[in-house]
């Protein structure tokens, strides 16, 4: 088993009061399916920032 | 027959020159003056800096988009501007060096009716002691500015994985050179696919990262940070990059004004007044930017430098530039239009324009040291303002000299912005953004100053994909292929 990100966290650090992502956060990033619906998501939202820039 | 000369081949002054050709056909002339012979889509030279893309992946030949433009083409770097002519005539004109090789040092002056200046900056290494001098780069640290400089670092990100592989721990020390840099998105880039490739070479236990810069917070950005809707909150980039610094496990020094670069080692000055040293191995340290040091002369032979740019050497436009302090900053700070106040022919887009202040709070430590970013007009924002300017001249000249001229703020312009870490479609992730506006509408938006519907960001495999969608489509849009008119810019 990978080691958790949350391990990365050192107490009274400068990351110690970050959130950090659990593994289904990290599993959904690469997640093929959810993804693609994503990528169609972002595409949509980026073409409207973008139509509201020109 | 008109003549519009741009100063500058890149993103702004490439867009500009391409549409202004297309729009004024061949009644009039565009003549493009750059010292490159290639075109570069910067974005991309962090795959060049860790490897995984060629120089040649990330630039073409000028000449040939030119001439099938019909753009004339001076691959000079230009020295100053007359806007008011000579002794000898009214006609104002720049003074232009040729960088060809075999013809360099050789001088031209090129009349224009209209004049956009879209230098871009000077990269200014010689403003940190052993950061560089006059000359560039130097020879402690890497940058990925250019292609060539990516081309560099990567060669020496070889050998540091070399070393790793070799049983020699290695330090990599991120970031930025100076307490008044901007593109700081550049290097945060550069960091996480720096730490993609050291898993990528198994050796990323072998590794210590540390991220340094003049951002008093993680995840400003040079935008006074930004406000995303994530999981139906509004979270502040600060906890957005904190998280992604931790997840990844590289740590970070904020608020810092690299004052000197040594061999393995930088000193350092931060916003409390404290000052320290970090050691390297391997450092890739963004320059300041500066005006490229363009001199404007008077008919009469007066400098009239001060009057045409800022101090820090960009073109003044219709910025305010009298707001002051912090308290007063607005939004109707930032010019629309991009035209020269003192010559209403000129026009700067890009970099290349002065700013009216920055869009972070600036601060200073208790020495004096102002260490804030200075604003980015990179990217999205470049290219949108290459065009607004480009269709203003072009309407002047085909509809005259009192047609309405087109407005691009950045006040009221947002960037879609992705940081990618690794390069294949499957292994690599990427943060997408956008941010609506680029800068900070605090009467419209009150809060966090966008509008936070269009205000965004995630990580992942979607923004890759995007990331690499738009190097092949901003290639493609930028050699002038078919349908190059309709990707945005």
């Amino acid at each position: 088993m990978s080691k958790k990100v949350e391990h990365n966290i050192k107490a009274y650090s400068n990351n110690f009061t970050t959130m950090t992502p659990g593994p289904f956060a990290i599993y959904l990033r690469t997640c093929k399916i959810w993804q693609l619906l994503r990528f169609i998501a972002i595409n949509i939202k980026m073409l409207v920032v973008v139509s509201k820039s020109h | 027959m008109a003549r519009l000369v741009v100063l500058g081949g890149g993103v702004s002054g490439h867009t500009a020159a391409t549409f202004a050709a297309k729009w004024l056909g061949s009644a009039h002339e565009v003549v493009v003056v750059t010292p490159n012979s290639k075109w570069n889509w910067i974005p991309s030279n962090i795959w060049v800096g860790v490897g995984e893309m060629s120089k040649e992946d990330v630039t073409f030949d000028l000449a040939p988009v030119y001439a099938k433009a019909g753009i004339i083409y001076h691959q000079a770097k230009a020295l100053g501007i007359h806007p008011e002519g000579n002794e000898t005539s009214d006609k104002p004109y720049v003074v232009v060096e040729s960088t060809v090789p075999g013809k360099e040092g050789q001088i031209e002056n090129i009349e224009y009716d209209y004049l956009i200046n879209a230098t871009g900056p000077k990269l200014n290494f010689a403003a940190t002691p052993g950061l560089g001098d006059a000359n560039g780069l130097g020879e402690f640290t890497v940058s990925v500015c250019t292609a060539d400089h990516a081309v560099h670092a990567n060669h020496e990100f070889q050998k540091a994985i070399q070393k790793m592989k070799n049983g020699e721990r290695q330090k990599f020390l991120i970031g930025t050179g100076h307490g008044l840099c901007t593109c700081q998105g550049a290097a945060f880039e550069y960091i996480f696919n720096i730490e993609h490739e050291l898993n990528k070479a198994g050796v990323r236990d072998m590794a210590d990262l540390k991220w340094i810069s003049n951002e008093s917070f993680l995840g400003d950005f040079g935008v006074g940070g930004l406000h995303m809707k994530s999981m139906g909150f509004a979270v502040s980039s600060r906890i957005f990059a904190e998280s992604l610094f931790t997840e990844r496990n590289v740590d970070w020094i904020i608020g810092a004004h690299v004052n000197k670069v040594e061999k393995g080692k930088v000193s350092y000055e931060l916003l409390s007044g404290e000052m320290g040293e970090e050691s390297f191995d391997f450092a890739m340290l963004i320059p300041p930017f500066a005006g490229v040091g363009l001199k404007a002369i008077a008919k009469d032979g007066t400098d009239i430098t001060a009057t045409v740019f800022a101090p820090n050497g960009f073109m003044k436009v219709d910025a305010n530039y009298a707001a002051g302090a912090y308290e007063n900053w607005k939004a109707s700070d930032w010019p629309s239009t991009y035209q020269n106040p003192t010559y209403g022919n000129m026009f700067a887009c890009g970099i290349a324009f002065a700013p009216p202040h920055p869009i972070s709070k600036p601060m200073s430590s208790p020495n004096g040291t102002p260490i804030n970013p200075t604003p980015p007009r990179t990217g999205m924002p470049s290219g949108i303002i290459g065009k607004a300017v480009a269709h203003s001249i072009c309407d002047r000249i085909l509809k005259g000299e009192n047609a309405p001229l087109h407005e691009a703020s950045m006040a009221h312009m947002g960037a879609a912005c992705v940081a990618s870490a690794g390069k294949g479609l499957f292994d690599g992730t990427a943060a997408a953004m956008t941010i609506y506006p680029v800068v900070p509408d605090f009467e419209k938006y009150p809060g966090t100053g966008r509008d936070t519907d269009y205000t965004f960001g995630e990580i992942g495999l979607a923004g890759h994909w995007i990331k690499h969608i738009l190097h092949h489509l901003f290639i493609w849009k930028a050699k002038l292929k078919t349908g190059w008119t309709m990707i945005p810019e």
